[in-house]
């Protein structure tokens, strides 16, 4: 058959001999390069007793951020709602009161702030378009739970925990212990 | 060898292949019409996994809708999100950096060599050999640890922005790449041994499914499938798009026309995916990775299209502006659909165990067929 260009190279199909249609010689071959792989080196990980590092960049799950003096850096402007593509994100603003200081960075916060893992396609949009820092997508990956309601992460589930009260514990989820 | 069969009559057997069937790799499903074994009649059903993705792109922005396209074809997601993002860059007309182009035609090369991996375990596992499998994913792991490092994911990467990529490279990718092309020529002649050069093999292979250049063009068959009836089908070579202009790669082009003929021009693409990223990697440019844009983009009024090459074949981007926000219509001409219309045409008078021989060189994608 012609091709329809000249850049074109015909296969190449010669009978077989009688060696090799009976295929013995050719299941051999095949077993002895399977056979090889038993002293090389294992590439399976197992997981999950054995666990691979993740790259600084990896996109598994949302945390919101706190600054060194463990207050909330979210301030609900609402562009990582905007930008998400997958309208995961929903959040509601309140305004910072007298004494609340020492718990939120600016004057307004998230009173509530929903992310619904199941809508999520870890774009990395919303920590994008974040102007203050506040959300950024963790190594933390596959989580499991029982009922679809659970999958939204509400404020307690995002919110890492206080550098200053908490120092342990946030030692631990950034697996420095 | 292909003779004219008549549509069911009394006596024929009709069952279904799928849509839960190992060797559909997703929801196709296939009626098939069956006098004894001889097969007189495919017909692929689809709508299983349809998501109405160019309905949903309709309602995002022009930043936002690219990262849905991954979910299309996700074994290209990246070349998907690069097929979006020039699309995109037209309308805008904006010059996207050098050092982006080159990053970007890497990271293609990359997703190709992926999917070709994990095409050619399936391919092998559905013929009913389970170890090239494992040696696919062995290769598949190493490429997909690169691109988790550099992009954030290892499947759905979502490294493309209009403008560039994301973010600039790991300071240990050109590194890893190198060490990625060396294990892989090292892995080529195992390869060629275990499967390829296997005449069992070939003899399962050879002669099935075969398409004419004729047919090949009249069903609109692009990417391998066209390639291995001697149709000249590369967008990398016709309308070349980043840098493919300057590199030097070979079109892998076969007369056979049948499986064995895909199947070749698939395991030489790798190579020649290989030599196309040996020429880039070390000549990546300093620079800016992206190029400025607005934070709110806005088409002008006007229609867009751009095709790449995927690792399937052609994949065409529609967009219709009306000058806001989010396209006014968007269309995907996805290589997946077209190849597999030509099933029936391949496999009519076959016998049914020369169906999976036949529907797995065309390297179906399910969510690409049915978006």
């Amino acid at each position: 058959m012609q091709a329809l260009t000249n850049r074109a190279k015909s296969v190449d199909r010669k009978p077989m001999t009688f060696l090799e249609s009976i295929y013995l010689w050719n299941i051999f071959k095949g077993m002895l390069i399977t056979f090889r792989h038993i002293f090389k080196k294992q590439p399976t990980i197992h997981y999950p007793e054995q666990k691979r590092p993740f790259s600084p960049v990896f996109r598994g799950l949302h945390v919101l951020n706190r600054d060194e003096e463990g207050r909330e850096r979210c301030t609900a402007c609402g562009l990582c709602a905007v930008a998400c593509p997958a309208e995961a994100i929903t959040m509601e603003a309140a305004e910072r009161v007298p004494g609340e200081e020492n718990l939120y960075r600016e004057e307004k916060y998230a009173a509530r702030y929903e992310i619904n893992m199941l809508r999520c396609i870890f774009c990395g949009l919303c920590e994008e378009a974040c102007p203050k820092d506040a959300i950024y997508l963790s190594e933390t990956f596959a989580p499991a739970n029982f009922t679809r309601t659970g999958f939204i992460y509400g404020k307690t589930d995002l919110l890492i925990p206080n550098p200053k009260t908490e120092a342990a514990d946030l030692a631990k989820a950034k697996g420095e212990l | 060898m292909i003779e004219e069969v008549g549509t069911t009559t009394e006596g024929d057997l009709v069952i279904n292949v799928g849509p839960q069937h190992p060797a559909t790799h997703g929801v196709l499903h296939l009626v098939i019409t069956l006098n004894g074994e001889t097969i007189k009649k495919v017909e692929p059903h689809l709508g299983y996994i349809h998501r109405s993705i160019e309905k949903m792109c309709e309602s995002l922005t022009y930043r936002q809708f690219i990262y849905v396209t991954s979910r299309m074809d996700y074994l290209s997601a990246h070349i998907n999100n690069h097929a979006c993002a020039l699309c995109v860059e037209k309308g805008l007309q904006v010059e996207v950096p050098q050092r982006a182009q080159y990053i970007r035609v890497i990271m293609d090369e990359l997703t190709r060599i992926a999917s070709h991996e994990l095409w050619w375990g399936a391919m092998a596992m559905d013929l009913g050999a389970f170890t090239p499998f494992f040696h696919a994913f062995r290769e598949r792991e190493t490429i997909n640890t690169i691109m988790e490092e550099t992009c954030g994911a290892r499947l759905t990467m979502n490294y493309m922005v209009p403008g560039g990529v994301m973010f600039d490279l790991h300071p240990d990718f050109q590194k890893k790449v190198k060490a990625f092309i060396q294990q892989y020529t090292s892995k080529i002649n195992e390869y060629d041994e275990l499967v390829t050069g296997n005449i069992i093999f070939q003899n399962r292979m050879k002669g099935i499914g075969y398409v004419t250049k004729e047919d090949a063009i009249s069903y609109g068959c692009t990417g391998p499938v066209a390639r291995g009836s001697g149709v000249a089908s590369d967008i990398r070579k016709i309308a070349p798009y980043d840098v493919y202009d300057k590199v030097e790669f070979d079109e892998v082009l076969e007369t056979g026309g049948d499986s064995f003929a895909r199947y070749l021009v698939r395991v030489k693409e790798m190579q020649q995916s290989i030599r196309i990223i040996e020429q880039l990697i070390d000549n990546i440019p300093e620079g800016d990775f992206q190029a400025k844009t607005k934070a709110v983009l806005k088409l002008p009024k006007g229609e867009f299209y751009q095709r790449v090459e995927t690792a399937r074949g052609e994949l065409g981007v529609y967009i219709i502006s009306e000058g806001g926000t989010t396209p006014y219509r968007i269309k995907f001409r996805s290589p997946g659909f077209s190849n597999l219309s030509i099933l029936d045409h391949m496999v009519r008078g076959h016998k049914i165990g020369d169906l999976v021989a036949a529907m797995g060189t065309l390297d179906l994608v399910i969510p690409d067929i049915d978006r």
